[in-house]
């Protein structure tokens, strides 16, 4: 099977994050970079079907020069090709990501043949968006399933005609909510599907070398016009602390009481 | 000027994450402009029925008009993402509406995406205010990195799609209540749009489902290991609530992911949220910020969890959790709960 899948460069924000003295973008200089657990998920969801199934994986982000490094880290993991729609480093709003990548697709495909799986991070860990995967399955007419945290993808089943099948699921309200569709399909994962492997040594040795397929990609503004970041502030005072040990339980089951928990 | 608000029921009545939702929908109606909701036909027909809660709970909302999403090849109570966005699609052109708003939970969102594609409308997920700065313009704020960084940004578009952060909003009744009319809508799918269509699966928990429990007993890597969590497990049975985790404790295998609370788990929204052994990263705390109550159990009292926290017990989670479920349990002997 031949399998897409779409990352995105992000910082790797500690536990405060810190915004620029404008207050229009993350502070990163003090950051590392990597992609969302999502994508991470996504990345290894392909290698295993392509182990399973055989085929290959191919990477692509929209971003930055810099984000050549997200991209050899997958093809460390184990992906096969890597795609680099280069920007300025201007941010990009979902509809116009979107786009790029749906042009960056037809474009493989009228020379290397379809994909039949297409997987995207559920949502981005910054923006969150969570519309890239859909509008690009809409516009290349595909069928999409986001959420998702188990897959069977079968490249013999599915109708005539299609590339096969896969049954993808989620959870929903403590149940499980079930789609099998016919491919090629776009999905998009979220973490909690596998548990993604570590890269090896041999992997990262190769994915140092491996050539990268770079295109320009030119920006387009969103309608979406950012005027600040901020730091949510609170008011709470901190915790007041009932006790210490197992001595502070009948505090806390009075303030259960107090709470109508106990009912 | 119509504003328009996807509902979805739980249970015979109103989703909670819905009613989110329709209190920010409520606001950008405002008094000048009407409130409208899309439900996609029930499986039980009655819900919607004049005997059943969920018109009065719409009106308690001040919604003027409900449509009812009908078109053929799709059952009632059946979730088909893409033609549920087509039926939207429909609504809105139908009523003129220039807001279509639905809760940030996986359907909400789902649909707007399709929505927005289908539409070409910008969809901005994730808002946890917005106001008219004047007609066709919105400023609004928005979640980023789960809640731990918001946006202030503006809005320039004719219409346009906004999920609501359920973790920001709460809900609230309009001032003054309304009779919805319900109307039924009937719209055409386009080709593909039944491919992707729910089957339900008995979940795997059987018990509370987390989104929605009252009250979440939550366990850290504090916890020790899988053994600990009998505790956390008897405490939630006991008070009628889910077992949530962090993500230390779901990539140690100690526990399912589908138990964790969290930018990239579930976020909760319950009247109290236990954290026991939690350390309270900013990751974990995207999960959780919406819970009325939070109660930490740590050993360690500079944890950035007592920030959050309204409550603490500083203490051994293994050491306090067994006592604490035995006076649970006889508190609610004692009273014949
Ligand atoms: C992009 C991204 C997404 C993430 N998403 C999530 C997410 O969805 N959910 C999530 O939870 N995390 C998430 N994380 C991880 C998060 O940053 C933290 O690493 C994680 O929440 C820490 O889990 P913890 O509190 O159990 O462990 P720790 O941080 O190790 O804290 C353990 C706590 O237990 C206390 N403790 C230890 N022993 C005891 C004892 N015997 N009794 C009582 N207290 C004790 C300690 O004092 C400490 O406070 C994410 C991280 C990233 C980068």
């Amino acid at each position: 099977m031949e399998l897409l899948v779409c990352i995105k460069r992000v910082p790797m924000v500690g536990g405060r994050i810190a915004v620029t003295a404008d207050g229009l973008a993350v502070d990163t200089k003090m950051l590392g970079f990597t992609v969302s657990p999502h994508e991470e998920c996504a990345v290894e969801e392909a290698i295993r079907v392509t182990e399973r199934h055989g085929g290959s994986v191919t990477v692509l982000t929209l971003g930055p020069p810099e984000a050549a490094e997200q991209l050899r880290d997958a093809l460390a993991l184990g992906a096969h090709r890597a795609v680099l729609l280069e920007t300025d480093g201007r941010e990009w709003g979902p509809a116009a990501t979107a786009a790029a990548i749906v042009a960056a697709i037809r474009d493989r495909e009228a020379t290397a043949g379809r994909f039949d799986l297409l997987l995207f991070g559920n949502e981005a860990a910054d923006s969150a968006d969570y519309q890239v995967g859909i509008r690009v399955a809409r516009a290349l007419g595909l069928p999409c399933v986001t959420a998702v945290k188990q897959l069977e993808a079968d490249p013999a089943g599915g109708p005539e005609g299609a590339a096969g099948r896969l049954v993808a699921r989620r959870e929903h309200r403590g149940a499980t909510e079930a789609f099998a569709v016919a491919l090629p399909a776009v999905v998009t994962v979220k973490e909690g599907i596998n548990l993604p492997r570590y890269p090896s040594l041999p992997g990262r040795m190769r994915a140092r070398k491996a050539p990268l397929d770079t295109a320009a990609a030119s920006f387009t503004p969103d309608p979406l016009e950012r005027r600040k970041l901020r730091v949510p502030t609170s008011d709470r005072k901190g915790a007041e602390i009932l006790g210490r040990g197992p001595d502070a339980v009948p505090a806390l089951v009075d303030l259960l009481d107090e709470m109508g928990v106990l009912a | 000027m119509t504003v328009l608000c996807l509902v979805e029921l739980d249970e015979g009545r109103v989703a909670d994450a819905s009613l989110r939702a329709l209190r920010l929908a409520r606001d950008l109606a405002g008094p000048a402009a009407s409130l409208a909701v899309a439900i996609a036909p029930p499986a039980d027909p009655a819900a919607l029925g004049t005997e059943g809660p969920v018109l009065a709970e719409l009106g308690d909302q001040g919604v003027a008009t409900v449509l009812l999403l009908e078109t053929d090849g799709l059952a009632p109570g059946a979730y088909a993402p893409a033609a549920l966005a087509r039926g939207l699609a429909s609504a809105t052109a139908e009523l003129g509406a220039v807001l279509v708003l639905a809760p940030a939970n996986t359907h909400g969102q789902e649909i707007l995406g399709h929505l927005a594609a289908i539409a070409d409308l910008p969809f901005v997920a994730n808002c946890t205010t917005a106001t008219w700065e004047e007609p066709g313009v919105l400023t609004l704020t928005r979640q980023r990195w789960g809640g731990s960084l918001l946006e202030d940004a503006r809005l320039a578009a004719p219409a346009a799609l906004l999920s609501v952060a359920t973790d920001a909003v709460t809900p609230a009744p309009a001032v003054t209540p309304t009779t919805p009319t319900v109307l039924v809508h009937r719209y055409r799918v386009e080709a593909g749009e039944l491919d992707v269509v729910a089957t339900t699966e008995p979940g795997e928990s059987g018990g509370v489902a987390l989104s929605n429990a009252r009250v979440v007993v939550s366990g850290g890597r504090g916890v020790g290991g899988p053994e600990g969590f009998g505790e956390l497990e008897e405490l939630a049975r006991l008070l009628g609530g889910a077992v949530g985790v962090s993500r230390v404790v779901t990539s140690l295998g100690w526990r399912p992911h589908r138990e964790q609370v969290g930018q990239t788990g579930t976020k909760v929204t319950p009247e109290l949220y236990l954290a026991c052994g939690i350390s309270g990263a900013v990751q974990h705390l995207a999960g959780c910020q919406g819970a009325r109550h939070m109660v930490a159990i740590n050993t360690d009292a500079d944890a950035p969890i007592m920030a959050r926290a309204d409550y603490a017990v500083i203490g051994d989670v293994s050491e306090v959790l067994p006592v604490l479920v035995r006076e649970v349990r006889a508190r609610k002997e004692r009273a014949g709960r």
